[in-house]
């Protein structure tokens, strides 16, 4: 679908309205015991945001803190393999905690000391955004709490015990399906109790308002770097930019700052599990329907009834039946496309990217690089393509070994969790 | 008139005070759900709220929660449960009111959810997970459909926003006791009886307290200054032990529970 540059214009600037709204999409359902919070945290964030000490305090921690900006990588060998396309990688995978998480959490974390809040809450699917949501507590004095599913504490133990060695507590979530979904639930019962002192650090774009813009917001410094990078380095713009969705926090900040350009193709590249089949697959903008989940209105999978339904991914971080309310916004406004990738070409991505450039992808990550060497084989050499590596794999390396029933040396490692 | 609005009617007429058991549907079958409701109306209670299972529900605690859980294990679907409350409504008893999940009406479609429950006799809907800004379409049905959407205040809620919410809420206005989710709870806050007070001064509707209410001694502590009192999950862990005793067992004890709330409610 094309789209002019006007209505790409309306896109960006009028989202979302006061109420939370992309379109029809996002809101704020949840309990009136959040309101208040919620209402205060508009406020605070609208201020924290035309503060130019907050901004500036938030930039400085980016750089010596974090290692911004991240390189723009250009995977020469990949390239070559795929005999297309060229394909670049935006590293979020350099950044402290290796991945995107740190961007959003660090500004979160000073978010909570502004308004007073003596006490964080996260949930966390991978443990990465538990891992960045732990760093920004102990780099800030704040007592530490994450929600994980049972489910990812195994697939993801590396992970468990770096939030324990950064003084956070790690409390496994049994309900459910045992994984993100019920995480998010957990957090949000406990905020229900303690929202006066605490401030629940939202992990990705979902939520009630105003998590999703938040959250955008602190990670649009990715497709900021990206785009200013690719004119340095490459004298234009991308053809096309790819990036994995989950929640859709990485997309939303590599996209966001490309919607204006409407030269600039999007793929958002989903979780396509082991098929199309009901619970095979966690790719709710491919095969879900607009609903409720977790106070936002937006594509997710699920029964007749309003249910969730249970997914799958090989991958924790993308193995969540919703996705954040902007990313239906852009599938429905044609501006963005939206595409599955299964395990074994993640996997298989996941390998080549080890075998040709020396980096090990987080699994989250590999399904967009699977799409872009899909995207690239069938281009031409000079046009670029632009892929946000959200993060590394070495938190995946002892759940691939499993699956390819190869014994480590890691026994004791996961028992510590 | 909706039901509700009689059954207020009546008791303020008398000077008495509502007990509103809360049960989830399809715990530990449907059937059973169906009993249970024939007997609280049996011992007296005034209304009653039916628990819609729901795969996500982040307002309650591990005693419902794990009730809905069950439930939907068991496949429980909304057309069996609407199905059941259909039976049971030939028979005039107390009113029903569905505690449902706003994901859920939604799905259904909003019309197409209140004409169904509407059709199989309940009288109003608490939808725990839509606040004010976001209930204006729901509320406008239920208006044309007089059928009663229950809207909550809690402790955090600043008070000229429980007059907006009071002025939109319908049937009656629930006051959430506690900051937190559902749950028994030993001791409830200082401040509780001086704020439903103050919003029972500022509003017509009948006021009712739910959340953490499970003894006989908050009954008789709180009814003076409300117009009901809603008990939960103390009667959701009872209808738990379903699993492992004689339905009718479990059934004379809830029985016999709330004919001890029912009787400190009267008791003053
Ligand atoms: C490296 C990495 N990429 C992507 C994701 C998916 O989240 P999102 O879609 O919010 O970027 C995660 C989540 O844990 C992650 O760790």
């Amino acid at each position: 679908m094309t789209i002019s540059g006007n209505q790409t214009a309306k896109l960006a600037a009028n989202v979302p309205t006061d109420q939370g709204r992309f379109g029809d999409f996002g809101g704020r359902y949840v309990p009136e015991t959040l309101t208040r919070a919620l209402d205060e945290l508009v406020v605070e964030y609208e201020a924290a945001r035309n503060d130019p000490k907050f901004q500036a305090e938030l930039t400085e921690l980016l750089r010596s803190f974090v290692g911004r900006p991240s390189p723009l990588y250009y995977a020469e060998r990949l390239t070559a393999r795929c005999g297309g396309s060229q394909i670049w990688f935006k590293r979020e995978d350099l950044n402290h905690t290796g991945a995107h998480k740190i961007n959003n959490t660090l500004g979160q974390a000073l978010l909570t000391i502004r308004m007073g809040k003596s006490r964080v809450i996260a949930e966390t699917g991978a443990g990465q955004h538990g891992v960045a949501t732990a760093t920004a507590c102990a780099r800030f004095g704040l007592p530490c709490i994450v929600y994980m599913g049972e489910e990812d504490v195994r697939r993801q133990a590396p992970n468990v015990f770096s939030m324990k060695l950064l003084g956070a507590e790690v409390r496994a979530v049994s309900s459910g399906s045992r994984t993100l979904r019920d995480a998010i639930n957990e957090a949000m019962r406990d905020w229900m109790s303690s929202v006066e002192s605490t401030h629940y650090i939202i992990g990705s774009v979902v939520g009630p308002h105003p998590f999703p813009m938040m959250v955008r917001d602190f990670q649009s410094i990715i497709g900021t770097e990206a785009r200013q990078q690719c004119l340095a380095q490459l004298g234009r713009l991308p053809d096309r930019v790819v990036a994995c969705v989950g929640g859709g926090s990485n997309a939303a900040g590599m996209f966001y700052p490309f919607i204006n350009d409407p030269g600039v193709h999007l793929t958002g590249v989903e979780a396509g599990g082991l098929g199309a089949g009901c619970g095979e697959h966690a790719s709710p903008l491919t095969y879900g329907d607009p609903g409720v989940l977790h106070g936002s209105y937006s594509y997710v999978m699920q029964d007749n009834d309003g249910q969730t339904s249970d997914v799958h991914s090989i991958s924790a971080g993308l193995d969540y039946p919703g996705v954040g309310p902007e990313h239906s916004y852009w599938k429905n406004a044609g501006r963005v496309e939206y595409k599955t990738c299964e395990d074994r070409d993640a996997l298989k991505a996941f390998d080549a990217v080890a075998a040709c450039e020396g980096i090990l992808p987080a699994l989250e990550s590999s399904h967009a690089v699977s799409q872009a060497m899909k995207i690239a084989s069938t281009g031409c050499h000079d046009e670029i393509v632009v892929v946000c590596l959200s993060g590394r794999g070495d938190k995946d390396a002892s759940e691939i070994a499993r699956l390819r029933d190869v014994q480590l040396g890691l026994d004791e490692a996961s028992h510590e969790t | 008139m909706s039901l509700i609005d009689d059954l207020f009617a009546r008791l303020r007429t008398s000077g008495e005070k509502a007990l509103m058991p809360f049960v989830t549907a399809g715990d530990p079958d449907i059937a059973f759900t169906g009993r249970i409701l024939a007997e609280l109306d049996r011992r007296g209670c005034h209304l009653a709220e039916v628990g819609i299972p729901y795969s996500d529900p982040i307002a309650d605690g591990p005693v419902i929660q794990s009730s809905y859980t069950r439930a939907l294990d068991r496949s429980t679907t909304l057309e069996q449960i609407l199905a059941m409350l259909q039976t049971r409504s030939s028979s005039n008893g107390m009113p029903i009111v569905t505690m449902v999940s706003f994901s859920i009406v939604l799905r259904w479609g909003l019309e197409r959810y209140i004409e169904n429950a509407k059709a199989a006799g309940v009288s109003g809907a608490i939808v725990p997970d839509l606040p004010l800004e976001e209930s204006a379409a729901l509320a406008e049905i239920c208006r044309r459909e007089d059928f009663s959407l229950i809207q909550l205040v809690t402790p955090t809620t600043p008070r000229d926003r429980a007059l907006q919410i009071a002025e939109t809420s319908t049937g009656f206005l629930y006051y959430v006791s506690v900051t937190g989710i559902t749950g028994e709870r030993n001791d409830l806050p200082p401040d509780l009886i001086d704020t439903v007070g103050w919003l029972r001064e500022q509003t017509p509707l009948p006021v009712c307290i739910g959340f953490g209410i499970s003894r006989a001694a908050h009954v008789q502590q709180l009814a003076p200054v409300a117009d009901g009192l809603i008990v939960g999950s103390a009667i959701v862990r009872r209808i738990a032990t379903a699993a492992q005793n004689p339905p009718d067992a479990v059934l004379e004890d809830v029985g016999g529970y709330v004919g001890e709330l029912l009787a400190a409610l009267n008791e003053r």
